[in-house]
């Protein structure tokens, strides 16, 4: 893709309102080609309220949010997992 | 807190920043979220800061971070912006003299026009301005950029191939329109 993308830091903002925990500094692998990395470092397309987030490696799409009137919608399905660091 | 505003004539929102809300207009906050593009006084690593453009005002924000907590971290800034007339916080990275600001570097890059007593022609920012302007790889920096897409890309590759370790360059994207 050679749009112009946003670097994961512009979920911050929309994902506050739905996580307890910051998820940008969360490292997500990417179900396409294993990538691991922070969110903070995904390609971020889109205009809010709708946002779409691709692996840099292969620009596969790991998160999908819409912020709708009465509902956020998040699909996760191009993520293997999320890595969430916690106080111990 | 301060906001600092880059109007775009077509925008959605600076022109109303820049243009109707007046002092004692109230604004609700959020925030602050994201922990990725963040400098802690508590990192002892050198710093280096790039910025393109309007990508200088979070990274100001570190540096000013940096004054208040009364920081000895060695910050180096390289500042790539078309002319000198296009400068954010002219006057604050100008004076070496303001407390706190002992050692903080600066270094600008003149894309369209240069000063009349500039060493170099006006050029996009490359390999020699981020050697000399910046922290050797050795030293393991951190290092944060900010600018538009272009800018970001380019500077994020040429420290890489410095020999920088990527993990601990973040970037900051604004956008075409962020310089």
């Amino acid at each position: 893709m050679d749009q112009q993308y946003l670097d994961g830091n512009a979920l911050a903002g929309p994902l506050a309102e739905i996580f307890a925990a910051d998820i940008t500094t969360a490292d997500a692998r990417c179900g396409g080609c294993g990538r691991t990395g922070p969110v903070a470092t995904l390609r971020v397309y889109g205009r809010a309220p709708g946002l779409v987030a691709r692996c840099p490696g292969c620009d596969e799409v790991l998160l999908r949010f819409v912020r709708g009137p009465d509902a956020a919608w998040l699909d996760l399905r191009g993520m293997v997992h999320l890595r969430i660091a916690l106080p111990s | 807190m301060r906001l600092t505003v880059q109007r775009v004539p077509d925008g959605e929102v600076s022109p109303y920043l820049t243009g109707v809300l007046a002092p004692g207009d109230p604004i609700e906050v959020r925030g602050p979220v994201g922990g990725w593009f963040v400098w802690r006084p508590t990192d002892s690593r050198p710093v280096l800061l790039v910025a393109g453009g309007s990508g200088i005002v979070p990274l100001m924000a570190m540096v000013r971070a940096r004054r208040a907590a009364g920081s000895r971290v060695p910050f180096r800034l390289i500042y790539s912006v078309r002319t000198p007339a296009e400068r954010y916080y002219a006057d604050e990275l100008g004076r070496s003299t303001i407390q706190g600001d002992a050692g903080v570097d600066v270094s600008h890059v003149y894309t369209r026009a240069a000063p009349d007593d500039w060493p170099r022609q006006p050029h996009r920012i490359g390999i020699a301005d981020i050697n000399s302007g910046g922290w050797p790889p050795e030293f393991e920096p951190s290092s944060f950029v900010c600018g538009s897409t272009g800018f970001v890309e380019t500077v994020a590759d040429i420290l890489v191939a410095l020999g920088h370790d990527p993990r601990r360059v973040k970037t900051e994207r604004f956008g075409p329109t962020g310089g």
